[in-house]
């Protein structure tokens, strides 16, 4: 095998459409190192200023949950409704609440 | 992905969640459990789909040298580009099915996967650039806006990106004609011909007939698909032929009239032998298309490779 035949690691890609929002997810692509996956970014997902920040990160770097233990996971939170304002009764005439 | 074998009541419950979260319109993720053939079905369709956008470079490709001024090749290049995004977007959607980046490009080399038919058409005249951009792109819309909401979310993620772009590429081809279709007589006819030669081909790009679409209802079934080929082909006919007036060409058919009744355009049948003998590829330009995308990816071979050597290099100087 040629070294072009090996794949180049996939990489996550977050942009910042602009100041004051997260980072978020726009999609991945391949690059043989940080820095290039950074230029690729640039051209594959912000040609239109869709962003003002770009991460890059390996794929491989990262943990997920999975989608299998969806209900275990959350299930902690399901039965806490106390948690939501909308779970205490005030009167209607109570002001700025 | 690795297949682990499990019991059948554990695979009936898992098809179950599946059939559900189509049902209720939701998103299957790369990390659910699908059914194979949902797979297999949106793997084709996405690699299709990635290596029309490639293939596509290259009939309009050929004209960026020969743009007629600075400012029209900065678009068409611009454009070029714009195609060359939206294949990487598909097959980075294609890949969270397990397959690889170096799978899909050996199978669109080796012939053993499809693109657009309409990419083994030639481009004659500069007039085409425009013809592609109104009709091929606007085709490609009426496409692409229900996939949109595709039932598979990397892929509806990706068209979402993709047709913000395509309204661009359908406006500038449109302009370019309106522009010719002030000019000269010589200009207009040029025109004339070029929607001519394009038009069928056009239509055959949503796909044969309802009736012979062999893969048609499961795919709707399962949310991948959510219009039929007719009833797109239909939309398109009536959403261009006001355009074509306002441009002031005639669209080539002679069947081609407006349906009180039905409210909507009745039009002529395409030469669906034609259709076949192109995705057979014995369309006018399909041994080219595939020679030139093989060219580029060994000619291009040298450059991933001292990409790929000079991430090393830099790693190991890290390590040092």
């Amino acid at each position: 095998m040629s070294a072009d035949r090996r794949e180049w690691p996939l990489y996550e890609v977050f942009v910042r459409g602009k100041r004051g929002l997260n980072h978020v997810h726009v999609g991945s692509l391949h690059a043989p190192d940080d820095a290039m996956a950074l230029r690729h970014a640039r051209d594959v997902y912000t040609r239109r200023n869709e962003g003002v920040s770009i991460w890059v990160v390996r794929a491989d770097a990262i943990t997920a949950s999975s989608p299998d233990e969806k209900d275990p996971l959350f299930a902690p939170n399901g039965d806490k409704i106390y948690r939501h304002p909308t779970f205490y009764e005030i009167p209607d005439d109570v002001p700025h609440m | 992905m690795t297949t682990i074998p499990m019991e059948p009541q554990q695979e009936e419950r898992l098809r179950a969640a599946f059939d559900a979260t189509v049902a209720r319109h939701d998103r299957i993720e790369p990390r659910d459990w699908m059914p194979d053939a949902y797979r297999g079905t949106l793997v084709r369709q996405i690699a299709q789909h990635a290596h029309s956008e490639i293939i596509g470079m290259q009939p309009e490709g050929e004209w960026i040298g020969r743009a007629p001024s600075l400012r029209r090749k900065a678009i068409l290049l611009a454009k070029v580009q714009d195609e060359a995004g939206h294949g990487l977007y598909l097959y980075s959607a294609c890949e969270t099915l397990g397959v690889s980046r170096a799978e899909l490009t050996d199978l669109l080399l080796g012939g053993r996967q499809k693109y657009s038919s309409i990419f083994n058409y030639p481009t004659l005249s500069y007039a085409d650039v425009g013809t592609i951009g109104w009709l091929v792109d606007g085709a490609a819309i009426c496409n692409q806006v229900p996939l949109c909401r595709t039932s598979y979310g990397p892929y509806g993620r990706a068209m979402i990106r993709i047709c913000k772009e395509e309204s661009f590429h359908q406006r500038q081809g449109y302009e370019l004609l309106m522009t010719m279709m002030r000019g000269t007589g010589e200009q207009r006819a040029m025109v004339q011909e070029s929607v001519d030669r394009f038009w069928w081909p056009v239509l055959m790009m949503f796909g044969p007939p309802d009736a012979h679409s062999p893969n048609s209802e499961r795919s709707m079934a399962w949310g991948i698909k959510r219009n039929s080929n007719d009833d797109l082909r239909q939309k398109f006919v009536d959403m261009t032929v006001p355009q074509a007036e306002a441009l002031g060409v005639t669209l080539p058919d002679p069947e081609l009239r407006w349906n009180e009744e039905r409210g909507h355009h009745d039009f002529g049948e395409p030469d669906w032998e034609e259709f076949a003998a192109v995705i057979r590829g014995d369309g006018p330009c399909n041994a080219q298309r595939l020679a030139h995308r093989r060219a580029a990816h060994e000619e291009g071979a040298w450059v991933r490779e001292a990409a790929t050597a000079f991430a090393a290099a830099t790693a190991q100087e890290g390590a040092r």
